[in-house]
């Protein structure tokens, strides 16, 4: 297990750093560029020569690969030309916020989507089965941006009960928790679908097995077979599933933050995006890329721990 | 495989899915947008660029313009039906060519196995540890918002989940007698790969090609929705949202008739997608 696990940890080492070398590439192969975005189209070439070398762009890059990577080992993740400050300034903050909608959506996701998943597996083919199977493919098929529309347009503007932008101040008029409902509802619907199908899937498996139909035969009450004998083992299989929700809902909710203009680490990115702001990208890319290699890990373990007939080696 | 065997067995395929009224109702819907994405020019009451300063005075839907107009005076339903044009060329392009590379790569790993698999899983388990929307936004940012570029966007995102699909079954499939006679024929390994193998694979991904259809449509409208599409004018379902949504309190129709388009659309696929896995889970 230990064993496992080191292997695993190396292989996210390696993989962020063959990520940060292709991120960084990505952006700063042609360092003219860089001098040229902050000198403006008017400046002459040998200005935009001069500034490149006193910026060190000059030098080979995988020398600059080297300087940038010992920099955001030690803690510091460049400067943002967008926000004009450092990057460190404003990650943090916007983390901290996208950590407080994710963390919401997951509180409803995990055990609704449990119920309807187990609700819809114990009869497969049943007509309860076949109505949560359908609306959740139809639900996960809404594109997050399209639902934040129809929303909007029931709650915002029909009913007008709920405000349609969440930017996390009280000055708007509207308490932060009601600010908080859209979004949360948007990544809900988008996200529950696809963990119910998992969900249904793994009971609709279990229930075919022969214990079950033991303990139907024995006599037990439905209730008893479903609650203390498949439930149990329905949970293994979708547990990782379950965990690499996580991924999605930090890293994925650029859509929606953008939607309803929610200060994250999504929108974030999507600003850094649209501006050029190298800096903040790479920085944004790379925690990106660890949220969803070290959600990975941890699904393994846990489904280790789960089942224990499963050993990696 | 002939030409004719892809028909039949695309017709084959259309005839089997009446008995799954999910999978009719995603074909219907489907088919719909590609009847409107073909007769766009027929159809479409206005020239979907032209600006009628007539219509800003009331943009609501009215008889002129039957779904209303934008904030520029355009023809909302011309703009829609233009748009799936769009969508519907830019989508299956960009997931051709996705499954072009990812079966061949897939084909490769599975069959050569070896360094060949350990560098082609290794490059797939970067790309696919990258969050999707992450990946999309890195792919525009560096090579700038155009049709071309968001094919190769999708391309990027999509190629590694299908070579992962492929290698997957064709470490099955390698073992099965079928291919050991190839072998023994002396059939070259390009030939097994793509007659042998890829051919008995099919079925799954016929499955998976039309989900991604639809993944990719959400992939196409959120790119528009956030301003990493197509440049405008020309008309497509995210970009159409993303210009009307600060009016959504005074004028909703404006983003609610492409929102409810592009929704239409990738429900009919995954319900297409959903009718086809019943089937092939029958045979």
């Amino acid at each position: 297990m230990l064993a496992f696990l080191f292997k695993r940890i190396a292989l996210l080492a390696f993989t962020m750093l063959a990520v940060s070398l292709l991120v960084f590439l990505a952006f700063e192969f042609t360092p003219g560029q860089v001098a040229r975005k902050v000198l403006g189209p008017f400046a002459t070439q040998d200005q935009v020569d001069r500034l490149t070398e006193e910026l060190g762009l000059n030098r080979p890059v995988i020398e600059r690969y080297f300087d940038w990577l010992t920099n955001t080992l030690q803690g510091d993740l460049g400067f943002s030309t967008l926000y004009k400050q450092p990057v460190n300034d404003i990650i943090w903050d916007r983390l901290g916020n996208t950590l407080l909608l994710a963390g919401v959506a997951f509180a409803v996701i995990v055990p609704l989507s449990i119920i309807l998943g187990i609700a819809a597996g114990m009869k497969e083919g049943s007509i309860l089965d076949r109505s949560i199977s359908v609306s959740s493919i139809v639900t996960t098929s809404v594109p997050e941006f399209a639902s934040g529309v129809f929303l909007a347009t029931i709650f915002v503007i029909w009913l007008g009960i709920l405000p349609g932008t969440a930017p996390l101040d009280a000055g708007a008029g509207w308490p932060i928790w009601q600010q908080l409902i859209l979004p949360v509802m948007v990544m809900v619907l988008y996200d529950l679908g696809y963990v119910v199908r998992m969900v249904r899937a793994s009971m609709v498996e279990v229930m075919t097995r022969p214990y079950i139909r033991t303990a139907i035969l024995k006599g037990l009450s439905f209730r008893d077979v479903i609650l203390k004998h498949a439930l149990r083992n329905a949970m293994i299989a979708p547990f990782t599933v379950i965990l690499l929700q996580i991924n999605y809902l930090i890293t994925g909710v650029v859509v929606v933050e953008a939607v309803f203009a929610y200060p994250g680490f999504g929108r974030m990115l999507l600003e850094a995006a649209l501006s050029q702001d190298v800096a903040t990208v790479e920085a944004a890319a790379l925690f990106a890329v660890f949220v969803s290699v070290s959600t990975q890990i941890a699904g393994d373990l846990g489904y280790m721990m789960l089942n224990p007939r499963i050993r990696f080696s | 495989m002939s030409n004719d065997g892809v028909i039949a067995l695309a017709w084959n395929r259309i005839r089997l899915l009446k008995e799954s009224p999910v999978g009719m109702v995603g074909a219907f819907l489907v088919l719909f947008w590609i009847f409107v994405a073909i007769f766009a020019p027929l159809i479409a009451p206005y020239d979907p660029n032209a600006n009628n300063m007539d219509a800003l005075i009331d943009p609501t839907p009215s008889a002129v313009n039957w779904l209303g107009a934008d904030n520029s005076g355009r023809d909302i339903l011309s703009r829609i039906i233009w748009g799936s044009r769009t969508v519907l060329i830019v989508a299956p392009i960009a997931v051709i060519c996705a499954y072009i590379i990812g079966c061949l790569l897939g084909l490769m790993a599975g069959y050569y196995r070896g360094w060949v698999d350990q560098v082609i899983n290794r490059i797939a388990d970067i790309l696919l540890s990258f969050p999707a929307i992450v990946l999309y936004i890195i792919v525009i940012m560096k090579l700038g918002p155009s049709a071309i570029n968001v094919i190769m966007a999708v391309i990027f995102v999509a190629t590694p989940q299908i070579t992962r699909i492929v290698r997957g079954m064709t470490l099955e499939l390698r073992e099965r007698d079928y291919v050991a006679a190839a072998k023994m024929r002396g059939e070259t390994a390009l030939y097994i790969m793509l007659v042998e193998i890829l051919p008995n694979a099919r079925g799954p991904l016929i499955v998976d090609a039309c989900l991604r259809l639809g993944y990719t449509t959400i992939a196409i409208g959120v790119l528009g929705f956030l301003g990493l599409g197509l440049p405008p004018p020309d008309p497509d379902w995210g970009g159409m949202v993303k210009e009307t949504y600060a009016m959504m309190t005074i004028y909703p129709h404006m983003s609610l008739f492409p929102a409810a388009a592009i929704t239409s659309l990738v429900v009919g696929f995954s319900l297409l997608a959903d009718g086809m896995r019943e089937i092939s889970l029958r045979d």
